[in-house]
């Protein structure tokens, strides 16, 4: 191929990919460099530089504080739903196929409604007169109604049940592609169903894990609505703070580092995981 | 380089299933099995698929629960042991080795779950990797192993860990068929060295008669016949054994004389044949006379024991030619001679059929049209 067709075909190339990039320039790049801008502002007109808004976040162990409660969110809501995903995960590969469809619809059912809805559920299933605390206390295994509503405990069951979806789905594809001659091969070569579990399951469906891993990961963190709703004004976690700062306060720069913070702390997790992958593919 | 005295100390145990029955939910797969194998004896398990070799070969691995009846490993009964605790080998049809793991942590797998000490489990796995001659692979990934390299490594991680029963779910039916005879070899020269009682799944009926010491053929469940792969081959005392295993040619016929076990048995044809059997028939029963390929002979002299046939094609297979026949009363057969280069049919004359010298054709009872 001449160097002139080569030429002409980059060119083709360039005019097919601009629209879409022209798209992300504009809505995606440009209000990243705006936010970035914004938040050495000195006010929300672009003016000025100034690190204060930086100084101030920084500064504060209140701030600090909710980086680090949102952080901790998103590994906790991690944490639990491995827990109950890698059960479920092992009763659908053991299952039949009609038994499969079933449980990949009961899995997928927390996506048919919309976020607000289930949260608004959650509400009605947790608070001190709803379904959750009249069964404690009819099954007696309590005598003062639980507080559950604005508390971490409440919403990490919320985010549990709404993320789960994230973690199973990435998890049942690899551990169904997992030969079950594997299994049989440790259990007879004297291995306990734990022992199997933990030196084959596990490693073999860990990249499975680290796709549902990042997903609920970045979405815990970022779930501003489960956070304010069943979180109210007593848990803040960053989505809640920079809205707060935008809309109630007016204080763009502030709002607009929290903002930066909000995205690095998310990829730093992300990347985290998609490392241990890595890690764990060449070990 | 490996030490004989650690390599010849498995004991060797005898296994007997004693009227084993499973069924799955309304369908029965294994239907009140009574098997006794010798210890240090190679038994193959040979049936179509769907006879309910492989559930019986998962029943004694104890990845099911029988529904009726005991598994006896040894002198102990084993039913009540979950599958880590039965002490059996299993080389898989896929192989099974752990993709994640090298070639000698696969072969140390079982002897961690046993809790070996690490030094034990290095010798061990060195010794092994030399047992199959495998030695300097201990490193490599198991995808980066052919198939008959990657059974070798199954082969050593089951052997390992000194099992005390060795199963074999169709080992060789992943590998070309060039390479299954080395292996075959391979697996007989390491079960007669460990003087394992091993089982053996198969559907090929090629690998059953080399390999395997008795051979039960299987099916719907059932036993159809235990015996050696000659006494299969020449005896089948049944119809379905008869068929499945090797090539024979039926006849239709009805018999006409009856001295003590020897039968005059006259063919739709008319040709009468003198058969033994242990069998008992009376004269008039409607039978079937069924015969290998290789034990008739084409001649061109018509006698009473002949039929006379119409050759309507030869195939050369291996050293074998294979004549497809007829005859005028539309038996249609298969008569085997062996190929020499050079020696053709003669064509010319009008054919026959004779029975090949020794030849021992078999009786079965014909149910009357």
């Amino acid at each position: 191929m001449s160097s002139a067709a080569t030429g002409e075909r980059m060119g083709v190339e360039w005019r097919l990919a601009a629209p879409l990039g022209l798209t992300y320039l504009a809505f995606f790049a440009a209000p990243l460099v705006i936010l970035l801008v914004m938040s050495f502002s000195v006010d929300d007109n672009l003016g000025g530089f100034t690190i204060a808004s930086w100084v101030k976040f920084w500064g504060d162990p209140f701030y600090r504080g909710v980086v680090w409660d949102t952080l901790r969110l998103g590994l906790v809501a991690v944490a639990v739903t491995t827990l109950f995903a890698y059960p479920i995960a092992l009763l659908f590969v053991a299952s039949s196929p009609g038994m499969q469809r079933l449980l990949l619809f009961i899995v997928l059912l927390p996506l048919l409604t919309s976020v607000v809805i289930r949260t608004f559920a959650w509400i009605v299933i947790l608070s001190r007169e709803g379904v959750l605390n009249q069964a404690l206390l009819a099954l007696g295994l309590t005598s003062v109604p639980l507080n559950l509503l604005q508390t971490e405990l409440g919403l990490v069951i919320a985010l549990t049940q709404i993320e789960m979806p994230l973690m199973l789905l990435p998890l049942i594809t690899v551990m169904g592609q997992i030969d079950p001659s594997l299994s049989d091969a440790s259990r007879a070569l004297g291995s306990s169903r734990w022992r199997t579990f933990r030196k084959v399951i596990v490693p073999l469906s860990l990249p499975g894990w680290i796709a549902g891993a990042t997903l609920v990961f970045a979405s815990a963190t970022t779930a501003f609505i489960s956070q304010t709703v069943i979180g109210g004004a007593r848990l803040v976690y960053l989505p809640t703070l920079i809205w707060q700062q935008a809309m109630v306060v007016y204080n763009w720069p502030f709002a607009a580092v929290a903002s930066v913070t909000l995205l690095v702390a998310v990829l730093a997790g992300v990347s985290a995981f998609a490392m241990l992958g890595r890690f764990a593919r060449t070990s | 380089m490996h030490n004989p005295s650690t390599l010849s100390d498995a004991t060797s145990q005898p296994l007997t299933l004693d009227a084993v029955s499973h069924s799955y939910g309304d369908a029965l797969a294994v239907d009140r099995v009574t098997l006794e194998v010798r210890a240090g004896e190679l038994v193959a398990l040979l049936g179509p698929s769907g006879c309910g070799k492989s559930t019986l070969l998962r029943i004694v691995a104890g990845f099911i629960n029988q529904t009726e009846g005991r598994v006896i490993i040894g002198d102990r009964v084993v039913d009540p042991l979950p599958p880590n605790r039965r002490e059996v080998g299993i080389v898989f049809q896929s192989y099974a080795l752990f993709p994640h793991m090298t070639v000698a942590e696969n072969i140390g797998y079982g002897l961690e779950a046993r809790g070996e000490s690490k030094a034990t489990c290095r010798e061990r796995v060195q010794e092994m990797l030399a047992t199959v001659r495998m030695e300097g692979f201990g490193e490599r990934k198991p995808r980066q192993l052919s198939g008959g390299q990657q059974q070798r490594v199954a082969l050593a991680r089951a052997l390992a860990v000194r099992p005390r029963i060795l199963l074999l779910d169709e080992p060789f039916a992943a590998l070309d068929k060039n390479l299954r005879l080395d292996m075959q070899i391979e697996i007989k020269r390491l079960q007669r060295q460990f003087g394992l009682t091993a089982i053996m799944v198969t559907h090929d009926q090629d690998e059953a008669m080399s390999i395997a010491d008795r051979i039960a053929v299987m099916s719907r469940g059932r036993i159809e016949q235990l015996g050696s792969p000659v006494a299969i081959y020449d005896e089948p005392e049944t119809l379905f054994v008869n068929d499945f295993i090797g090539s024979s040619n039926r006849f239709e016929g009805s018999v006409e004389t009856v001295a003590s076990d020897l039968y005059g048995v006259r063919l739709a044809s008319g040709a009468i044949w003198t058969v033994t059997s242990r069998r008992s028939f009376s004269k008039g029963d409607p039978v079937l006379v069924t015969i290998r390929p290789e034990q008739l002979a084409l001649t061109s002299k018509a006698a009473p024991d002949t039929i006379p046939v119409s050759l309507k094609l030869s195939l050369p297979i291996g050293g074998e030619l294979i004549h497809d026949v007829e005859s005028p009363a539309g038996e249609a057969f298969k008569v085997a001679s062996p190929r020499r280069p050079g020696a053709s049919l003669d064509m010319s004359s009008s054919m026959h059929c004779a029975l090949a010298a020794h030849a021992k054709p078999i009786l079965f009872p014909r149910p009357a049209a």
